[in-house]
């Protein structure tokens, strides 16, 4: 069967206008029709927030449960029921400050979860107070004097809690961002996409050297599996390995041919340079990257499990509630 | 000399095995009580491990004790005080004395009383025995570690291989002395040690070593016990702790209902077992998830839940502490999910290897908002199969999280066990929204009569549905803040839960005439029911009231409680259960009588105290 956006739609969303979640759910329900899930085999689970309202405004399966939970909600709902595709929907402060704990195991068990991280850096429900994912030094109406603390790195923690799938898009960034969620759906294990988003009222302008296409082409890198890590206005730029770091460098500059820049491997197990490619940031003259930044095949939990039961069904000779009651030291009273 | 040998016929016996904790003291224990089961007596046990992980051997905290009571009878308890003590050494002997009855029967392994051991065991003199005030002519003194390496002499076993057969001598000498069969003790070892024979003919040698030894040597006693069996209950059975049962039922309850059984948990004591107990049968299908933490095993168990399986999350107080906001979740979610509680002692980490009632209030009302949930509390090890099979009905029935209350007594503690034919068991209907109403339903539609939603598993088509933490709409199931309607979903919820049906509470004993109701709930009612017992043997007009139906009440609760002149609620806090049936009850002003020591109650403290009141 084959689906459309307007399958997957539901109702009308109440986030602010210009809110990143608007552009991020338009592209969400185009890229579930592209993938062709059934809408009823299909659950969408988010914790609270501004975006955890998400499920909401989709015709799928879905819950808005509490504060943090939702990665232990859907790896319950995943174990118990490997057939349905489970989306995890949290923003920054729900995944990675009250959720942080489920949002490192999911990873570490690799279960196959699909999990959004909305980032723009506030907590936007409760009127304006700093994230974990705020910089340091940031001013909010519980920092009225800048933090003094230093934030997560959503791919440090991801690739900290043996992450096997990371990739980054921009919300107004329709057509990366629908590329990107078919990547998080096709990858099995848990898939962390962190989508960077503005909040127009708390912390506008969060996310402004890549928020444009024209900011994209100057401050970011789409980065390609198996490409060279080419960027720039006119791909005039590309980054080279040096020492235990990456360069920028000028093609055509200085003897430096495509042939030398790096070429991007998704795949590769060890996740050095990964790192490398996702923490690089605007502040330190590197392009944001964007697109598929790891994606490595390993086991995953909600396989694992299965096949562990049928393994042990195999082996054992009791597999029912009479059958286990035989397995005791058992005696007659006449 | 065993012609002369007088037979005493006892109604009852408690025997306690004590010693170091790698002396297989829960071993010869387990042996014994399924031997006594097997000719009919009844039994109850009660292991008592130490709190330390490794306690160094031979220390006073590294003693491990497992206490049996038989009976001609029924038996409720593991008693309070043994009859008969085996002490393997000298820190077991220190430790566990005050265990044993004025006149008790000590069997000690003279071979652990060496200096080193009575230093260890804090012992001043060499005359332990003088140094306790231990009557000689009760003690059986017998070289048991010496006897054992006699008998295993042409083994070819190393010494420390026959000393980890100590036990078995022990276990033998107490056979002898009840006359017990030792068939079925070897037939045990045969089957624990299929893969093993030469440890199980070991093992069976040493116990007919110390049978005989008792045989020819027994100038300390002066006869052998015999209990005999009343009110036999023909059937098959198997001995089961009280987790063991509760893991039991879960999974009885989701092969009735044709549903995956889910386990989140997060390693607790004293509810661990369970976990471990449904980790062993994937051959069932039995999910199990050591989550990240406790708040993960109960959201994890509603995500399965949510995914139509039977979610099940197991903990202790702590636990519940920090699951209670998943909890809710399941409350305004209307899904089932099971939530176990063994409670132990608090508050905060309390004792956690120890037993108490203290968390029934928590369980009632320890949730934001109003939040109504059904409350279980099993009554015994062998009733936490019934209980935990009764909670999952009622959580996949009524669609509500419904909490089951045990203890670290009975959970920790086992019974003989007739095996269940789940056939006779009444079937589980969860409330699947029917087919026809595609089109026309949304999530809190309900069930005129009992006030239940529909549940409609993701999966199926033209149901796809949204819930959460925020108050819906009664009609549509949108999100709602209408003032009109969150008092309606509040009402409907409450009303929901007060209508499921729960049995009538029985009345035991006098219940035409008693001058005294004796009122517990859960764990406790084995030793409320012997201290009754107790005062109707002695003349005394006695009845009890025992409740598992916690929330909500059985309907002929109040009027059972008013028809009594006295009432006293005995529990092992500072009056919760007093506290919710004044608060259910109009007028109902009862005697208390609490105690919160990590311990059990013992039946002639209860006895005295509850005299005390009919005096009044």
């Amino acid at each position: 069967m084959s689906y459309t956006a307007q399958d997957y739609k539901k109702g009308q969303p109440r986030w602010c206008p210009g809110c990143g979640d608007h552009f991020f759910l338009a592209s969400l329900h185009k890229a579930m029709a592209e993938i062709g899930v059934d809408p009823w085999n299909t659950a969408v689970i988010s914790g609270i927030g501004c975006s955890s309202r998400l499920p909401h405004y989709m015709a799928t399966y879905g819950m808005n449960t509490i504060h943090g939970r939702a990665a232990a909600i859907a790896t319950g709902c995943k174990v118990a029921n490997p057939d349905l595709t489970v989306w995890q929907v949290s923003g920054d402060g729900d995944g990675l400050a009250i959720g942080g704990n489920h949002f490192i195991h999911a990873n570490r068990r690799n279960i196959n979860l699909n999990m959004i991280l909305l980032n723009n850096r506030i907590y936007g429900l409760t009127k304006g107070q700093y994230s974990p994912t705020s910089p340091r030094g940031f001013v909010s109406k519980s920092s009225p004097y800048g933090t003094v603390e230093d934030p997560f790195r959503p791919a440090e923690l991801c690739f900290g809690a043996r992450g096997h799938f990371f990739a980054r898009a921009v919300a107004t960034d329709a057509p990366a961002t629908v590329e990107v969620l078919k990547a998080t759906y096709q990858h099995k294990g848990a898939s962390v996409c962190e989508i960077l988003q503005n909040c127009v009222i708390f912390n506008n302008g969060t996310h402004d050297s890549v928020y444009t296409k024209e900011g994209r082409a100057k401050n970011a890198i789409y980065v390609e599996h198996g490409k060279p890590l080419i960027f720039g206005e006119n791909n005039e730029f590309g980054l080279v390995q040096e020492g235990f770091g990456l360069k920028i460098v000028e093609i055509g500059k200085g003897g430096i041919t495509e042939k030398d820049i790096l070429i991007h491997d998704a795949h590769c197990e060890d996740n050095t340079l990964q790192l490398k490619l996702a923490l690089m940031g605007n502040g330190d003259g590197f392009p944001i990257a964007l697109g598929v930044i790891r994606d490595v095949d390993a086991p995953t939990y909600d396989d694992s499990v299965t096949a562990q039961i049928e393994e042990v069904k195999a082996a054992k000779k009791y597999h029912n509630f009479a059958e286990l009651l035989e397995t005791n030291d058992i005696w007659e009273v006449k | 000399m065993s012609d002369e040998l007088e037979i005493k016929e006892l109604e009852e016996v408690v025997v306690r095995f004590s010693g170091d904790s790698g002396d297989g003291m829960q071993l010869a224990g387990n042996i014994f009580s399924t031997v006594s089961a097997t000719v009919g007596n009844s039994i109850s046990t009660f292991p008592d491990y130490p709190a330390d992980i490794r306690a160094p051997q031979g220390s006073l905290t590294g003693v491990s004790g497992f206490q049996v009571h038989i009976g001609a009878g029924q038996v409720y308890t593991p008693g309070d005080l043994c009859d008969v003590l085996v002490a393997m050494n000298a820190a077991a002997l220190k430790t566990q004395y005050r265990y044993a009855k004025t006149g008790a029967a000590i069997i000690i392994d003279t071979d652990s009383f060496g200096p080193k051991d009575l230093e260890k065991a804090a012992f001043k003199t060499t005359d332990y025995l003088g140094e306790m005030g231990i009557d000689p002519d009760r003690v059986i003194a017998c070289p048991i570690s010496q006897m054992v390496k006699d008998c295993l002499a042409d083994s070819g076993m190393d010494v420390k291989a026959m000393m980890k057969c100590r036990n078995m001598f022990a276990l033998g000498l107490v056979c002898w002395l009840f006359d017990r069969d030792l068939d079925v003790a070897f037939n045990y070892l045969k089957e624990k040690f299929a893969k093993k024979a030469g440890v199980a003919e070991a093992n069976i040698k040493v116990i007919k070593a110390g049978y005989d030894y008792g045989h020819n040597t027994h100038s300390s006693v002066a006869n052998v016990y015999r209990i005999e069996t009343k009110n036999k209950v023909p059937g098959r059975y198997m001995d089961i702790t009280g987790n063991k049962a509760t893991a039991y039922g879960f999974i009885a309850a989701a092969e009735k209902a044709g549903l995956k059984l889910y386990l989140g948990s997060y390693p607790i004591t004293p509810a661990t077992d369970v976990l471990h107990e449904l980790s062993k049968h994937k051959s069932l299908g039995v999910t199990t998830v050591q989550c990240e933490d406790e708040i993960a095993g109960c959201a994890s168990a509603l995500g399965a839940s949510f995914a139509g399986a039977l979610g099940v999350t197991s903990t202790s107080g702590p636990g519940i502490c920090l699951k209670s906001e998943a909890m809710n979740l399941a409350v305004i979610m209307e899904l089932p999910l099971v939530v176990l509680d063994v409670q132990r002692g608090g508050p905060a980490t309390g004792l956690p290897t120890k037993s108490e009632q203290t968390d029934l209030l928590q369980c009632l009302f320890g949730r934001n908002g109003e939040s109504p949930m059904p409350v279980i509390a099993a009554t015994s090890p062998t009733d936490c199969f019934d209980a935990a099979y009764q909670a999952s009905k009622m959580a996949l029935e009524h669609m509500t999280p419904v909490i089951l209350m045990t203890d670290a007594f009975i959970a920790n503690g086992s019974s003989a066990f007739k095996l269940p034919d789940l056939a006779t068991y009444p079937s589980i209907n969860p409330p699947y929204v029917p087919e026809e109403l595609k089109g026309k339903w949304a999530p809190y539609l309900r069930d005129e009569k009992t006030k239940v939603r529909y549940w409609a598993v993701p999966g199926r088509e033209g149901f796809a549905h949204i819930l959460g933490g925020l108050e819906k709409d009664n009609q549509t199931g949108a999100i709602s803040t209408n003032p009109e309607n969150h008092d309606l979903m509040t009402r409907l919820r409450k009303e929901k839960v007060d209508k499921i049906p729960v049995p009538d509470l029985e009345v035991l004993g006098d219940k035409d005439d008693a001058d005294l109701l004796i009122v517990g709930f859960g764990g406790t009612f084995g030793h409320l029911h012997a201290a009754m017992d107790e005062m109707r043997a002695s003349g005394k007009k006695v009845a009890m009231a025992h409740f598992k139906f916690i929330n909500p009440l059985p309907k002929n609760t109040a009027e059972v409680l008013m028809k009594y002149k006295k009432v006293v609620v005995a529990e092992q806090n500072m009056g919760q259960l007093a506290s919710w049936l004044r608060m259910k009850v109009d007028g109902f002003v009862p005697y208390q009588f609490n105690q919160v020591k990590g311990q059990p109650f013992v039946i002639t403290e209860l006895v005295k105290a509850f005299e005390d009141i009919l005096k009044k």
